[in-house]
């Protein structure tokens, strides 16, 4: 070994150049706590990497490339029933307190379908899993953002259980993405998909994005358009904590796929802007108000931030300090 | 896709590497900013179906000749040579490529009604094969097709009734071969291309012949005048071979069919020795202190009992059949995919590690002279261009130089060590004072004929394969070895490799640059 002292007269000289063998790595004698790494030598422990020497991306299997195979397995899927009737819709009960409309307009078609909702809080996708009936819910994969979601292996393995997550990029175009989704769909999988990309950044609505109307064109399957109500106040982006309210969730009927993702982008934005008017007012005004074309457009006003800010009423944190007992129950009332 | 070879610059984050030292392995940590190491390319990928790629190049032959099967005829005399035990290293799995040539020959020899058909092993001056080593190389269904009846014959060179002279080269070459094989309608010659040496016109030339032919490439002024043996332009060694062969081939019909082979040499157990040693695995680090400390603890015949007994997983890469030198060409392109490395310049010192096997040890000793001719002539010699080491630097060889030979292989040897050695190192003496002596010594000669036993001139053919680098390089130094057997050789042993480079320093000054040729698995630098 180059690390034994010769019984040469000159190794003691030989032995202190600078570079030779004798020369120790600065991390050789790290206390062994210290990241975990044992003080062990090559061959022992691990080798070092010539600085000269490129290290290869190493490819990962989480974000795009996280398998979720083993999530759809029939024993997992049995898990997550469980779990979802135990733990999801308990705690979503709880919390969101749904009502539900509109579950009448697509039980008489056939399976599967694309389920597209506005997106405004990571309650929603929990949300529609403990609303939708059984028939549907075994059988749904929820897409799910590949970099917040499966960026980390327990968040993956959470997500792919707990909702049947699939990762998907939503940063660009990604065939390996868009191909899995279809291969599901081919697999009689019913897809949730929210096709504004994220979670409203303001409370109002997105653009959406044509993925959602792409994967019904190529898999000719319907969309079925889904207005959730209710959970940006509970639970908005950037928020730290979980406030408890009422929601309502409304389907709408199945849209045909059209051969022209671009018009079926725009059907599905304007139904779901229906079904938003629908939620708040009632079902006869909003269809009065879609045939005269004057829906209120889902993306708020067009002003400035403070205003349509402004247009979504008070804020959560106002409604829970309203509520809390420290504020609204308090006997006998303060003074 | 397999990564080429590369240089690596040693610097202070670089792991000790590994080092070969005979029946085991050393890990050293070269000289920081002033050493490299010569990595080979990766093993390439495989033919898929290597039978069916045999029997489209026999149908499809390179150069001017015809597709093997319209060669072939009833009442013809056909005999098939192939290269004996020496290829490839260390010995590949079964099938070899041999069977796998031969029965695709045999099978269109059939189907011609072609009766008179003889095997040929071309032992040139090397040992006999063994009959297990036969039916390794052959397959059990060729092996036992042919040996029983006397159809499977091995080369002798010293058998006056066997052989022929069929002429003379315009240098005075003598040509005088194998007499089945001069008197055969055609030589169908099966090869294994291990390095860039082997094949061609050397083939036949070597294999075939008798010491006559044989001494004259197989001497001083050829080996010292070859730049390198692996570069065959640059070879006087080839350009002799290539005269007597051309000569050869104005006689006699040779089908030549070469194959060569991936550099897979160790079975996955082994992947560590094939691997760079910083993306050595978990299971990597294991097997090698498995492997280096299991050898360490067995006893030097059992250590060898266990390394010779390694079968290398090589695959073949390519197979061309037709005329010599078309075919030639051919192959050394194919070699040169799979092992030729860039490196730049030469450096003070250069460091050879040798594995526990070369090609006149296998199920052998790996004698002191075997150590000298594999160090310095096969390891020296493989370039393009120029040596891995300066005119004057120091070659630093890593074995274990057992003072131990191998009475049935290597008798010449051993009186070549105790009696040659001692009195002169220098090859042309040797060459002048004791060639004849040896290359017609009847003991010698007896045993190369009836037991099995290297020719007697072989042990000074190993001094003289070892010319080139006694002349190029100013000091020899070999680590680890036995101090007598060194010391004989004219060598300066050292015991670690530490001692060797301070040693070194007293021959080409301070802080030498020091180039590390890791091998195997086998390459060929391509110095510039």
């Amino acid at each position: 070994m180059s690390t034994e002292r010769s019984s040469h007269p000159h190794a003691a000289a030989w032995h202190s150049k600078p570079g030779y063998a004798s020369l120790k790595r600065p991390t050789d004698w790290l206390p062994a706590v210290r990241g975990l790494r044992l003080p062990l030598r090559f061959p022992f422990g691990a080798p070092t990497w010539p600085t000269s020497v490129p290290r290869p991306r190493k490819q990962s299997d989480l974000g795009v490339s996280y398998d979720t195979e083993w999530a759809r397995r029939y024993p997992v899927r049995l898990a997550r029933a469980a779990y979802t009737e135990l733990v999801t819709r308990p705690v979503l009960s709880a919390v969101a307190r749904p009502s539900v409309a509109g579950l009448d307009r697509f039980e008489n078609i056939e399976g599967p379908v694309i389920f597209a909702a506005n997106h405004c809080s990571h309650l929603d996708t929990p949300l529609i899993l403990s609303v939708l009936p059984d028939r549907w819910r075994h059988k749904l994969v929820t897409l799910a953002a590949a970099d917040y979601f499966f960026d980390s292996r327990l968040k993956a393995m959470y997500f792919a259980f707990s909702l049947n997550a699939v990762p998907i990029d939503r940063v660009r175009t990604n065939r390996e993405s868009a191909e899995r989704a279809e291969r599901l769909i081919a697999g009689g999988w019913n897809l949730l998909i929210f096709p504004e990309g994220g979670r409203s950044p303001d409370g109002w609505g997105q653009e959406h994005r044509g993925g959602a109307a792409w994967l019904a064109s190529r898999s000719g399957r319907p969309v079925v358009p889904v207005h959730i109500k209710g959970t940006g106040r509970l639970w908005p982006r950037k928020a730290k904590r979980v406030y408890t309210g009422r929601t309502t969730v409304t389907f709408g009927a199945p849209i045909a796929p059209d051969p022209a993702p671009r018009q079926l982008v725009s059907r599905l934005e304007d139904a779901i802007a229906v079904l938003a008017d629908e939620a708040s007012t009632d079902w006869w005004s909003a269809r009065q108000r879609a045939a005269a074309g004057q829906t209120p457009p889902l993306r708020g006003p067009d002003a400035a931030a403070w205003r349509r800010a402004w247009a979504l009423g008070p804020s959560p944190k106002d409604r829970a300090r309203k509520r809390s007992p420290a504020d609204e129950k308090r006997w006998p009332p303060k003074p | 896709m397999p990564r080429p070879g590369f240089v690596l610059e040693v610097d202070r984050s670089t792991p000790p590497v590994l080092i070969w030292h005979g029946e085991g392995f050393r890990l050293e940590r070269l000289p920081a900013e002033r050493s490299r190491v010569v990595y080979a390319p990766e093993p390439l990928e495989p033919l898929g179906d290597p039978d069916a790629a045999i029997r489209r190049a026999l149908l499809n032959p390179l150069g001017d000749v015809s597709p093997l099967p319209e060669l072939l005829h009833a009442g013809m005399r056909l005999t098939i040579a192939f290269d004996d035990l020496s290829l490839p290293l260390p010995p590949m799995r079964r099938p070899d490529n041999r069977q796998r040539v031969i029965e695709a020959v045999l099978h269109m020899a059939a189907a011609a009604g072609v009766d008179d058909v003889v095997l040929i092993a071309a032992l040139g001056l090397h040992r006999r094969m063994t009959d297990a080593e036969l039916r390794h190389a052959l397959g059990d269904r060729v092996f036992d097709a042919f040996s029983p009846s006397g159809k499977l014959l091995q080369h002798d060179a010293e058998d006056p009734t066997a052989l022929v002279m069929v002429g003379m080269t315009d240098h005075g070459e003598d040509v005088e071969v194998n007499r089945r094989v001069a008197e055969s309608d055609l030589l169908v010659y099966v090869n294994i291309n291990l390095v860039t040496m082997d094949g061609g016109h050397k083939s036949t030339s070597t294999g075939l012949m008798s010491y006559r032919s044989v001494r004259h490439h197989h001497n001083v002024h050829a080996l010292q005048h070859s730049r390198s043996l692996m570069d065959r332009p640059n070879s006087e060694l080839h350009s002799s071979a290539w005269r007597i062969g051309r000569l050869l081939n104005e006689h006699i019909k040779v089908f030549q069919i070469e194959t060569t082979l991936n550099n897979d040499a160790f079975p996955s157990q082994m992947a560590f020795l094939q691997k760079r040693e910083w993306e050595w695995s978990v299971r990597d680090r294991a097997t090698f202190l498995a492997a280096s400390k299991g050898a360490e603890a067995l006893s030097p015949a059992a250590r060898r009992s266990v390394f010779q007994s390694i079968l290398a997983p090589h695959q073949m890469t390519s197979v061309q059949a037709g005329e010599v030198e078309a075919v030639h060409t051919s192959t050394i392109a194919n070699l040169h995919r799979q092992q030729l490395v860039d490196v730049e310049g030469q450096s003070d010192v250069v460091i050879f590690g040798l594995p526990h096997i070369g090609p006149y040890n296998v199920g052998s000793i790996m004698n002191p002279l075997l150590v000298m001719c594999f160090g310095l002539g096969y390891y020296f010699n493989f370039y393009i261009g120029k040596p891995l080491v300066r005119p004057g630097g120091v070659v630093i060889i890593s074995h274990p130089t057992p003072l131990a030979f191998h009475p049935v292989h290597h008798p010449s040897y051993i009186d070549f060590f105790d009696e040659v050695l001692p009195t002169t190192r220098d090859p042309l003496e040797i060459e002048k004072l004791y060639e004849e002596r040896f290359a017609t010594d009847e003991w010698y000669r007896h045993l190369y004929r009836t037991s099995y036993a290297f020719h007697g001139v072989h042990a000074l053919y190993m001094w003289y394969w070892g010319a080139h680098a006694l002349d190029y390089a100013g000091s020899v130094i070999i680590v680890g070895g036995n101090n007598k057997a060194v010391r004989r050789m004219g060598f300066r042993p050292a015991t670690t490799m530490a001692d060797a480079l301070e040693m070194a320093e007293d021959k080409v000054g301070r802080d030498p640059s020091v180039t590390y040729f890791r091998c195997p698995p086998i390459m060929l630098p391509h110095v510039h």
